[in-house]
């Protein structure tokens, strides 16, 4: 009996892993497709970041990564997103900020994501740095909401309940990296993003019955506050991130802390090692906020500075449509 | 000396004569304008105002913590004067008790005046968690308007009691003051209740006064923002709150000395006495101000800097310097003259401490914002400003005038002077005979 129950044991672990990697190559690229048609067996990253043969047939496909008893305030089981932002490679081609704007239907006049022009003394080289909310471990907006409205779930993710804010904005005033955006008027998402809304979401459209947290943006609510929500909507169907599959330049990296392992798309990396080998940093580490995105320094850059520049509006982030 | 009758129709509040008519009619078309804009702001949002979002508050939460700030001489002439035994201030009580009442009042519905979701604000209760500063805000407020409606309310028993009687002519007027009365004959049992109620509300109040503004000072201190991440700010703000406070009771008691006639209980004494008063706590708040912008500025951090640049040479140095020298330095110097603490010249230095208290918090409210950690790019000019919009300005204005509103109807059916305790400090017997015939 026993050693059936260890054998099973083991065998269940084995199939689990199997699935987060499964998961993982998923959102690596089409990685598992590929070996399907020519082979038996697929060839996969684990969490040390070897590669290693796994039999076709024990991986299993997951339609939805929420669980059965998913809750929105909870997040997805067993995991913890992260984002590494490669700065070496932003040219401030302005994709992510284009993607997210149209995806979460921002119509305001301050997009959730931004491309920063910095540079942080005369001597060093300006850079790009994409800015987004930062999904930290101790959100300083969570502290101070007063309605519980903001709130942290256990996969890492920062999301806001519009149903509940009451619209005080202090959570605007404690945000040290200024990402949250508030709807000063009714939001003018238009017939146009209302028939899109209705073709993709058709069962999340009444608002009482299937608001949820989870899609930012769908649909912003006046006098509530709107930010980055790490796409939780794309994160359960096992696609990336709007901004991380809009880059062209493969600035973006997101993926799961307790796997070890970020991808953007095209190259995936080991977490911690991408951060070691490349003196990855948070933003204002001396806060405390521990956020989850993480930045690698702008060094050995294969695009000039220069090349963002015809890009940068120092005054507006969200394109204004001719239509409306 | 005056006799209790001559004392009786001395206080009495009277009926309001043509200026008073006025000036309840002008405050009623300001806050029905105020109401007007609030109506578009609830229908719009508040997009009608100049706020966006780095300058995400305003005028609305400055304007909340001026009447936060204001509120606090309620406690401070009533509880502290009180308590440390200042005789002279007796007749300057119920006045400051008036403007605390009339203060904390608005400033509630101010900060639910700022609210994106307003209706909601039963989350609060439903969702509250105790980790916000918020909600100690909401607890604390509650509690010291609570504290202080008693506060007001208790002394004025014997008084209601004594216009009952003053008053039984006009029926309906009569009938409401014995009602608010609650029975009060003066008899011994009553007398010690109403002693020791006055005297645990006087303690009480200062601890939950101190917190108020405490906790509205933390609403700021509590966040990572150069300018407002400062562990000076409680006292800061309490101290800036007593000038405010004071600058609020002088102005007041010139004007009801004047539309009441009570040359003989407000005299030049108090007002001298208050000028005094208004010096020292002056002194205090500049030194906290000392405190509060040199040592940052000796330091000079990055983003410190950008924010006191803009402070003490940029943007807002105009406004800035006016109100530190015209709020604060200018009224010390003036009122060390004995000549600047008669009653006029003092008024006219109150109204500009209260004008200068009421902008001061509009420079710890709104320029820090202004100057966040990362730099303000991807929105349009404008929002790298604040210009507070007209409509802003006219609800404001409506808030001020409804403060106001309630300290003018209050003044017409309360005895701004309390009548009770002035014949007993000065030892005047009323006469009590007519009464028992009354049961």
């Amino acid at each position: 009996m026993s050693e059936n129950k260890d054998k099973n044991g083991s065998r269940r672990d084995f199939i689990s892993k199997g699935l987060k990697l499964g998961l993982l190559t998923a959102i690596g690229g089409a990685a598992v497709a590929k070996s399907l048609e020519s082979e038996e067996m697929v060839e996969l990253m684990d969490t040390d970041g070897n590669l290693i043969q796994v039999p076709v047939t024990k991986i299993e496909e997951h339609s939805s990564l929420k669980g059965d008893d998913y809750n929105p305030r909870e997040g997805f089981p067993n995991k913890k997103f992260v984002m590494v932002i490669d700065l070496a490679r932003c040219k401030n081609a302005k994709q992510c900020i284009k993607s997210c704007n149209k995806n979460h239907f921002v119509t305001g006049d301050n997009a959730w994501l931004k491309v920063y022009k910095m540079q942080d003394n005369e001597e060093s080289s300006p850079y790009w740095m994409p800015n987004l909310c930062q999904h930290c471990d101790k959100p300083a907006c969570v502290k101070v909401c007063p309605v519980d409205a903001t709130f942290k779930r256990r996969d890492g993710i920062v999301l806001i309940d519009n149903e509940r804010c009451i619209g005080c904005r202090f959570c605007m005033a404690a945000c040290p990296y200024s990402v949250r955006v508030f709807n000063w008027s009714e939001p003018k998402q238009g017939e146009m993003t209302e028939v899109t809304m209705t073709m993709e979401h058709g069962d999340q459209m009444d608002h009482n019955a299937g608001y949820t947290p989870d899609y930012a943006g769908f649909p912003s609510v006046r006098g509530t506050v709107d930010k980055c929500d790490f796409c939780p909507h794309m994160i359960d169907q096992k696609l990336l991130p709007h901004c991380v599959s809009a880059c062209p330049n493969g600035v973006y990296f997101f993926g799961d802390l307790y796997e070890d392992t970020v991808t953007n798309g095209d190259e995936t990396f080991q977490l911690s090692k991408l951060l070691k080998d490349n003196a990855g940093y948070r933003l204002m580490e001396d806060l405390g906020t521990a956020p989850s995105v993480y930045y690698l320094p702008p060094k050995d850059r294969q695009v000039d500075f220069e090349d963002g520049l015809k890009n940068y509006t120092e005054f507006e982030s969200v394109e204004k449509t001719k239509e409306s | 000396m005056k006799n209790f009758e001559e004392l009786t129709n001395d206080l009495a509040p009277r009926k309001f004569g043509l200026y008073g008519k006025l000036w309840i009619g002008f405050l009623v078309v300001i806050i029905l304008a105020a109401v007007y804009a609030y109506y578009l702001q609830a229908t719009k949002g508040l997009e009608i105002t100049g706020m966006r979002d780095y300058a995400l508050w305003g005028i609305y939460i400055s304007n909340f913590v001026f009447f936060v700030a204001i509120s606090l001489v309620g406690s401070l002439v009533t509880a502290i004067l009180r308590l440390s035994g200042v005789k002279w201030a007796t007749p300057l009580t119920r006045i400051s008790e008036i403007i605390a009442v009339a203060a904390i009042i608005m400033g509630g519905l101010t900060i639910i005046i700022d609210m994106g979701r307003p209706e909601r604000i039963y989350n609060l209760f439903l969702h509250g968690r105790l980790q916000s500063p918020i909600v100690w805000d909401v607890i604390v407020i509650s509690t010291y308007l609570v504290i202080s409606l008693l506060l007001l309310y208790f002394p004025l028993l014997p008084d209601l009691q004594i216009l009952r009687r003053k008053f039984k002519d006009n029926k309906k007027l009569c009938k409401w003051y014995g009602r608010f009365s609650l029975n009060w004959d003066g008899n011994y049992y009553q007398r010690s209740i109403y002693k020791w109620s006055i005297r645990t509300l006087s303690v009480l109040i200062i601890p939950v006064a101190f917190g108020i503004h405490t906790v509205t000072a933390w609403l700021f201190a509590t966040t990572y923002r150069p300018g407002w991440d400062s562990s000076n700010f409680g006292p800061y703000f309490i101290a800036g709150a007593f000038v405010a406070g004071a600058g609020g009771v002088i102005s007041l008691m010139y004007v009801l000395r004047r539309t009441h006639n009570l040359k003989d209980y407000i005299t030049d004494f108090h007002f001298d006495k208050m000028g005094k008063l208004l010096v020292l706590l002056c002194l205090i708040y500049l030194y906290f101000n000392v405190n509060e912008y040199l040592v940052p500025a000796y330091k000079t951090t990055e983003k410190e800097a950008a924010h006191l640049n803009a402070l003490f040479f940029g943007e807002e140095a105009l406004l800035f310097w006016t109100v530190i020298i015209g709020g604060l330095v200018l009224p010390v110097i003036l009122l060390l003259f004995k000549k600047m603490r008669k009653p006029f010249p003092l008024f006219i230095i109150g109204l500009v401490v209260v004008i200068g208290a009421w902008w001061k918090r509009f420079i710890i409210v709104t320029p820090t914002l202004l100057h966040p950690f990362l730099p303000i790019q991807g929105v349009p000019e404008s929002w790298h400003h604040y210009r507070p919009t007209h409509l802003e300005w006219l609800i404001t204005w409506g808030t001020l005038a409804g403060s106001m509103l309630i300290v003018t109807l209050l003044v017409r059916y309360v005895p701004v002077i309390p009548i009770h305790e002035t014949a007993e400090e000065n030892n005047i017997i009323e006469p009590r005979n007519t009464d028992n015939n009354e049961k």
